[in-house]
């Protein structure tokens, strides 16, 4: 920041609020002058369409607060008559309900992004478990949000959700008790979860503004994983990354919107039209798409499954070896920084982790597949294989693969392959030592 | 602190005291935090007018042999089977040692031919089905939980599947031959 001293603002009103509380020079600063490696790709959009999102979810979700009843006998019909009475609430419940689920894809997109070239790695460890947290807060979020319209889904995910807790030896039913405020999910329940829905969004407004300053510390990785050298290795974010954001925004808000105007419910689940009943199960519980690998996972665990059998069965009851594997899923991808063994960065110079982080995406896919097919044969079997080789990947494969794996020369600065692909080989040096130079 | 500079007894003796003050204050303000902080968490429990739920009275002449009903009890269902002959020796024939959660016949009826549980799986907490005519019965002749394929048998003990505890026995009593108390 020190290199770029405030800028002399020729509005008068701009300079009293500047020198006495500098918010413009702050913008200047982080997103006028930020030096950005030149060499980011479009999976470097990520971040910013998920606080676009996160903004859109805030204020549609604060327009449907205003209408929404949290009642167990009025909560399913407050929706509905957003939906068919209120002005335009139909639009701003599909834009919400949708955005959920563009969230969670912005998310995991940025996360694999982060895991594919390398963004996890010293000195953005902590950076990334910011992110960690986000990414659990916004599954909270998300889960409660979907239990507020009443439907049977909301209910009867809530309620096996919450049984998770019960899981935990000796404190496990007080657990639930508390968390559902009576002996079953009733209204106290449904009050506190409209609550909390409100409230998580600002906690991860939060904890984005800590990683955003994290990554302002740190400064962004790059898809070569190499260290910036220096100021012939950065664009100035604007204009340079404003534009390149803007391009991704738009054609993602168009994604978006195909999703509200034409297929709003294809993320959804039908029976959630369908007032909660306490009393009915439906045949077949599933949780929202987002959640579906953690749900395998979950699921995964049952008596007589040898992984199981080993490491839990002598201490742990299948349900609490299935709760603890799928908190363990996430607190793993936390501690990555440390399973990596390899000094490189990106995957680019990994030619063998490449492939470990691409069968990783496939794995993650698969079980989001299963998880959301019903409890037996050949589902079972596929969901076991994939939790196992879901920790396989982390615990044995990362840490083993930056032991054994030959990475490829990095090179010299972010400009050198830049140049070599443009200019031919002959001329990289010649030009590289130009543009140090000036 | 102390150590680091020079060693001044007067100094020693005031650090030793303000670290007594110190740590006083410290520990008065955690009890205070702590006493406030027990009402707050204390308050999302269940309040007296959920604990206040009374006990529910069931009729059970309605019931036909071989045929159960459904009733709630604390919001949760509670199944009532009126078990036929060979459901009753089905469920006292299994050898023990072999269930996962391993309770006889005997101790989880009073009439033999009334089952009363709780209907919620112990799993998640869905409800198994097998209850309604026509709902699939499981392998076990009980009840079988669709979330995640708990088989439960004709005691409402958990067979096969991932549940870890049998269906839970509520605390009832017979009223009369054909009445019976829950909770």
């Amino acid at each position: 920041m020190s290199n770029h001293p405030a800028p002399n603002f020729k509005n008068p009103v701009i300079r009293w609020v500047d020198s006495r509380l500098p918010v413009f020079s702050y913008v200047h600063a982080e997103y006028g002058v930020f030096p950005m490696p030149k060499n980011l790709n479009y999976f470097w959009n990520f971040g910013a369409l998920a606080m676009v999102v996160l903004m859109v979810m805030i204020l549609t979700g604060i327009m449907l607060a205003m209408q929404y009843t949290p009642n167990v006998d009025l909560a399913f019909n407050s929706v509905e008559r957003i939906m068919r009475d209120v002005n335009s609430g139909w639009l701003l419940r599909y834009i919400h309900m949708n955005g959920a689920s563009m969230f969670f894809i912005v998310v995991y997109i940025h996360i694999f992004r982060g895991m594919y070239y390398g963004s996890y790695k010293n000195p953005r460890e902590l950076l990334w478990i910011l992110g960690v947290v986000i990414l659990v807060l916004m599954m909270a979020t998300a889960f409660m949000g979907y239990v507020l319209p009443w439907g049977q889904m909301s209910f009867w995910g809530a309620t096996v959700i919450t049984n998770l807790f019960s899981a935990f030896p000796l404190i496990g039913e007080s657990i639930v008790q508390w968390l559902w405020g009576g002996f079953s999910v009733d209204n106290p329940t449904l009050n506190r979860f409209f609550a909390l829905h409100y409230l998580l969004p600002f906690i991860i407004i939060a904890v984005v503004a800590l990683h955003v300053v994290a990554l302002h510390i740190v400064k962004s990785n790059n898809p070569d994983g190499i260290d910036v050298r220096g100021s012939q290795d950065t664009v100035p974010f604007h204009p340079y990354f404003t534009a390149k954001d803007s391009l991704g925004l738009a054609v993602f808000l168009l994604i978006f919107a195909f999703f509200v105007f034409f297929a709003p419910n294809y993320m959804g689940h039908p029976d959630n039209y369908i007032v909660a009943d306490p009393l009915v199960t439906p045949p077949h519980i599933v949780p929202e798409w987002y959640f579906l690998p953690y749900y395998a996972i979950l699921r995964s665990f049952v008596d007589g499954w040898w992984i199981y059998e080993i490491f839990f069965g002598w201490w742990a009851a299948a349900k609490l070896a299935g709760v603890l594997a799928m908190f363990g899923s996430l607190i793993i991808v936390a501690v990555l920084p440390w399973l990596d063994t390899s000094k490189v960065r990106s995957c680019r110079y990994r030619p063998i982790y490449k492939w470990a982080v691409i069968l990783f995406l496939i794995d993650f896919i698969i079980l989001g597949w299963v998880g959301g097919k019903p409890a037996e044969e050949p589902y079972v079997t596929i969901a076991q294989g994939a939790t196992m080789y879901y920790f396989f990947h982390f615990l044995i494969l990362t840490p083993l693969i930056g032991w054994i794996e030959r990475p490829k020369p990095l090179p010299a600065s972010i400009s050198e392959p830049v140049l070599k692909a443009g200019s031919g080989a002959q001329f990289a040096g010649a030009s590289a030592a130009k543009m140090e130079k000036s | 602190m102390a150590e680091a500079t020079q060693p001044d007894s007067d100094h020693e003796e005031d650090s030793g005291r303000r670290d007594f003050l110190n740590y006083l204050a410290i520990g008065v303000g955690a009890v205070g935090a702590a006493s406030f902080a027990w009402p707050v968490i204390n308050s999302m429990n269940p309040s007296k007018d959920v604990l206040a739920l009374a006990s529910i009275e069931v009729d059970l002449s309605k019931i036909d042999v071989g045929s159960a009903i459904k009733v709630v009890w604390r919001g949760k269902p509670v199944f009532i089977r009126h078990r036929t002959e060979k459901e009753i020796e089905e469920a006292k024939d299994v050898d023990i040692s072999t269930l996962i959660d391993p309770e006889t016949d005997a101790a989880r009826v009073k009439e033999a031919q009334w089952l009363i549980v709780v209907g919620v799986c112990t799993h998640l907490g869905c409800i198994p089905l097998g209850t309604a005519d026509g709902e699939p019965r499981g392998d076990f002749d009980g009840w079988f939980c669709p979330c995640h394929g708990s088989h439960y048998d004709s005691s409402g003990r958990i067979r096969k599947g991932p549940a870890p505890k049998n269906l839970v026995v509520p605390t009832y009593t017979f009223l009369t031959d054909s009445t019976v108390k829950i909770g």
